[in-house]
Formats: C-alpha cells, sequence, structure tokens
C-alpha cells in the first residue's frame, strides 16, 4: 500500500494562478486599465469634458481615433478618464455584493430555522421588485451620485449571492466530511467557515466574475436616468447608454462597450484560473494535462 | 464496568420507530461487533450515541459512559456544549467511506492538528509532531511529506488509516466505527482490521464496530451484537454467534454468507 504518486500535485497557492497563460492575460489587461487610471492625466489627451458642438458626432480620424460624442467630446479620451469611476464602482459593487450575499446566504443555509426565515423572505422582497425600478427608487430616495448609485445596487443584487449560497451551503452541509467534523468537535460557525465554505467557494467566484459586467450595466442604467454618474463626468456604462441610441454614430457605445468587455473578460479568465488554483484537486494541473 | 453502554435506546423519526430499545455493551480494550441487515438501524445506533440524528427525530434510552476517569450516566441528556467536549475527545468516529469523510480542501496536517490543538491545548509545533506520531502509528509511509498533501492524493485504504488517525488524535476512550472497511478493496481490507485491534489493544479502547459484513466480524469482533428491526435480536461471543447462533434469525444470518470452504479443500479454479 503506497500513496498514489501518479500525479504529485502542488499545494493551492495564489502564485501558481499566474503560471496559468489565461490567468496572466487577465492580469495584463487589468494591470494596463490600473496603469491608465493612474497616469491618464499626464497622457497628450484633450479634455474630457471639453465640449465642441460643431464637432458633434465626428466618425474616428486621425484628429479623433475614437471619434467624437453628441456634444464633440472625444471619446478616446472620455474612455480613458471613464476607468477611474466605472473599475473601482464595478470592485466595490461585485466585492460588497459577493460579501454581503454570501455571509447571509451561508448563515440561511447552514443554520436554518428562523435565521433562514428572515433572511430569505428579505430577499424574496428584493426579488419582489424589477431590479431596476428598486435601484432608482433607492438611489433617487438617497439622492443621485455614484457612491449612492453603488449602495442601492448592493441592496438590490446580494439577494442572488445568498440564494446560491444558500443552496450550496444546503447541499454541502450534509457532506459526510462536515458530519465528520462536527463529530470532532467543531461548533457550528467552525463547521461553516473550515468544511462548508471552502468547498462551496468556487461557484461563488465564478458567480462574481460573470456579475461584473451585469453591475457594470446597471450602474449605467442609473447613470443614464441621472441617478448615477453625474453628468459629464466619464463612465463607461453611461457613454454607451448615450450611444445605443445614436444609430448612425455606432462609435459612441462602441468603444466604451470594449472597454467594459476587456475588464469583464479579464476577470472572468481570472476567476476561472483563480478557481482551479483554490482546489486543491486541480492546483498545479496545467492546462492540457487529464482533469 | 468502563466503556459504553447503551440501555433501551430508542429513536422515532416522522412516527416511526427506528430503535426498539436497543441494549449494547461496548467495554475497554474490545471490539463489540453490531450486525444486522440494511435499515436495521446499526448505524444510527452508533449517530445517536454521538448526539447526531437526524434532525426531528426524538431519542429515548440511555448510554453510559465512563472511561475510569471520566463518568457520565447519561451522554443523551447532555447540553450541545458538554456533549461537544466530549466528541473528539472521549468519543470519536470512523466512517464508511474516507474519500468523503475528509475534508477535500484541507491538508492532511491541518485535519490532523485542528481538532488536536482545540481539544488539548496544544501549540501549533506540539500538535505537529504528535500528527507525524500518529501518522507513524497508523503506518501510512513518509509521515512528513504526508502532512502537506491532500485527500485526493491518496489511495482508499491510506485515507482511511489517516481517518484512523485523525480519531485517535485526542486519545478518546471510545470509538465508533460505521463500516470501516466496506468501501476498501478487500486486499486493503485486512490491513485496516489488523490496525483496528492493534489500535483497540494498545490504547485500550471500547470499539463499536458498525458492518453487515459477518466475514468483518469474525476476524476482529470479541463479542457480536445482531440487530433485525431496531433491537438486538442476539448478543454474545463472537464463537458463540457465529458457530451457535441461538436465534432464527442469526442462524440465517450467518447463512446467508457465501460458503467458503477452507483453503486446500476447495474445487481448483
Amino acid at each position: 500500500m503506497t500513496a498514489v504518486p501518479l500525479r504529485r500535485r502542488r499545494a493551492p497557492s495564489l502564485p501558481v494562478a499566474w503560471r496559468r497563460p489565461a490567468a496572466l492575460a487577465g492580469a495584463l489587461v487589468l494591470l494596463a486599465w490600473v496603469v491608465v487610471a493612474l497616469i491618464v492625466p499626464l497622457l497628450p489627451l484633450e479634455d474630457p469634458l471639453r465640449q465642441s458642438v460643431g464637432a458633434a458626432f465626428q466618425a474616428p480620424s486621425a484628429a479623433h481615433l475614437f471619434g467624437t460624442d453628441q456634444l464633440g467630446r472625444d471619446v478616446l479620451s472620455r474612455t480613458l478618464w471613464g476607468v477611474r469611476s466605472s473599475l473601482p464602482l464595478a470592485v466595490a459593487l461585485v466585492a460588497g455584493s459577493l460579501v454581503i450575499g454570501s455571509v447571509l446566504g451561508a448563515l440561511a443555509g447552514y443554520l436554518g430555522g428562523v435565521v433562514d426565515e428572515v433572511i430569505m423572505r428579505v430577499a424574496d422582497l428584493v426579488f419582489a421588485f424589477p431590479t431596476i425600478i428598486l435601484a432608482m427608487v433607492v438611489a433617487a430616495a438617497l439622492g443621485p451620485s455614484l457612491v449612492n448609485a453603488v449602495i442601492a445596487l448592493l441592496i438590490v443584487s446580494w439577494p442572488n449571492y445568498a440564494r446560491v449560497m444558500r443552496a450550496l451551503v444546503l447541499g454541502a452541509r450534509g457532506q459526510e466530511y462536515v458530519i465528520a467534523g462536527r463529530l470532532l468537535g467543531a461548533g457550528p460557525l467552525t463547521s461553516l467557515r473550515r468544511d462548508v465554505l471552502p468547498n462551496v467557494s468556487a461557484p461563488m467566484l465564478v458567480l462574481a466574475m460573470l456579475d461584473f459586467g451585469n453591475q457594470i450595466l446597471l450602474l449605467a442604467g442609473l447613470s443614464f436616468l441621472g441617478l448615477g454618474a453625474v453628468p459629464p463626468t466619464p463612465e463607461w456604462g453611461s457613454m454607451v447608454a448615450d450611444g445605443v441610441v445614436q444609430f448612425s454614430s455606432w462609435w459612441l457605445a462602441t468603444f466604451p462597450g470594449l472597454a467594459i468587455f476587456s475588464v469583464v473578460v479579464a476577470f472572468n479568465l481570472i476567476g476561472d484560473s483563480l478557481r482551479d488554483a483554490l482546489d486543491p484537486r486541480t492546483a498545479g494541473a496545467v492546462q492540457g494535462s487529464s482533469i | 464496568m468502563t466503556g459504553l453502554e447503551i440501555t433501551g435506546l430508542t429513536l422515532e423519526l416522522n412516527g416511526r420507530r427506528i430503535l426498539d430499545g436497543v441494549d449494547v455493551s461496548a467495554p475497554a480494550g474490545q471490539v463489540t461487533g453490531l450486525a444486522g441487515e440494511s435499515g436495521s438501524g446499526k448505524t444510527m445506533t452508533g449517530l445517536a450515541v454521538m448526539g447526531l440524528q437526524p434532525a426531528g427525530s426524538k431519542v429515548g434510552g440511555t448510554v453510559s459512559y465512563d472511561d475510569g476517569e471520566v463518568q457520565v450516566a447519561d451522554l443523551l441528556s447532555l447540553r450541545p456544549g458538554a456533549l461537544n467536549r466530549m466528541r473528539a475527545r472521549r468519543i470519536a468516529m470512523v466512517f464508511q467511506d474516507p474519500s468523503s469523510s475528509l475534508q477535500p480542501m484541507l491538508s492532511i496536517g491541518a485535519q490532523l492538528t485542528d481538532h488536536v490543538r482545540h481539544h488539548l491545548g496544544l501549540s501549533r509545533q506540539a500538535a505537529r509532531t504528535r500528527a507525524v506520531e500518529l501518522l507513524e502509528r497508523v503506518q501510512v509511509p513518509s509521515p512528513e511529506a504526508a502532512l502537506k498533501r491532500y485527500p485526493h492524493q491518496f489511495s482508499g485504504g491510506q485515507l482511511q488509516r489517516i481517518a484512523f488517525a485523525i480519531a485517535i488524535a485526542c486519545e478518546p476512550k471510545v470509538l465508533i466505527a460505521d463500516e470501516p472497511t466496506t468501501a476498501l478493496d478487500v486486499t486493503v481490507q485486512a490491513g485496516v482490521l489488523r490496525l483496528l485491534r492493534g489500535l483497540t489493544d494498545d490504547l485500550g479502547l471500547a470499539v463499536l464496530l458498525v458492518t453487515h459484513d459477518l466475514g468483518v466480524m469474525s476476524a476482529v469482533a470479541d463479542t457480536v451484537a445482531v440487530m433485525r428491526h431496531g433491537v438486538v435480536v442476539e448478543h454474545g461471543s463472537r464463537y458463540q454467534v457465529i458457530r451457535e447462533p441461538r436465534t432464527e434469525y442469526a442462524r440465517e444470518l450467518v447463512e446467508s454468507l457465501p460458503h467458503t470452504p477452507p483453503p486446500g479443500t476447495g474445487e481448483p479454479e
């Protein structure tokens, strides 16, 4: 009887994630955006707020690589400046709803009973309204600003995470290793933290990564209604929202849209690799090998 | 008597009586077998003793525990906190399938030291040393390296040995083994059973071995209790129950074993 020596896999560690080409690509894209956010004032760009109505709706040209919008503002400049508000807000939104939703969902699923009822009925309450309408109500009540828009979106998006988390925890808590952990003297919270959460984190991480694009667009929706980014602040979501009504000027929505797309893809690539790296069963298994 | 004494254990779930007054005693230093067909309540007996009966079930009877140091008149009436302190420290359990009873996302080292540090208050370093000793005791090769590895990197037999190491880590006096060899390859079963017997003798454990496999029973058990429909129908020495069963049901159970002729007398293959 010897231990299986076939595939000696590495213990899970974050650096392993960066050895995967996909994760590396995602990280580079994000890094590029962070660099842009930091140095954008130094770049030789037009002022993103400078209007020249005479030069509105110009197609991409040497003077305006990404064209100009309905007020004659440079789309390239606005797209690059836009990362300053869009990226941190999207990260805050996804991270916030992931944390709030996961904690509440895990407690509901693991403890059950009254705790479960209270948390899930509040979640139902949120689900009962169309997302954007509820977000509008909350944002309007708080007053228009990006921070308030984020708070409003947190309030409407945590139940998605809580629902998924609760279902995952319900499935995991019946596992034999969770019972075995209880039999070794682990209390409910220790059991939840030590045995249940590590085994349900992968789908939650994927859910969060997929939610990025959604959240950016929701934020755009609020901005479009004047409840999020206050014009003329450049913000990707509101730029796309402005652009989609101008059918003949395709560049208005395309370039900020591509920016959102690049961030969403980057997060997805990182999320997938992170999930693999955190799971000891797949950690170190480089692409192309089995499993 | 030191060990575990189960008296009149009943368990009712959704109005159905699953255990109907189980009486079994598991004295220290002995392996007490609990045999019976599927659904006879063997596993439920083990879980009820540990206070892990299914939610919404009603448990009655008494389970007394005595290890010479600590006496508990009735485990079933302990408060959750007090029961939690008995777990691992006084009574431990080993499950059927080690690939599902070990936490897949935690290293063997963490699973061997977490509860030791919690229950015995050992330092990280001391717990690690203890973990290595334990792995040596259950004959897992290269224990130092094994601590850093994860459950999926071991074979079933190795995992079950590790599960035993985890169970005995806090020096419990009672071990409940629920079908510990059923999920294992037959060639590995014998090794694990020898380990179980060795631990029983060396540590003076009171072992309650739940199994439907009378072959396993006849290999390691000192006494055998046969269960049917939630009651113990026969309880006696291994030899007596298997060779001269007193009840009709025990006889049927023994006769249901595939007949294996002694080595050398069977027909050639």
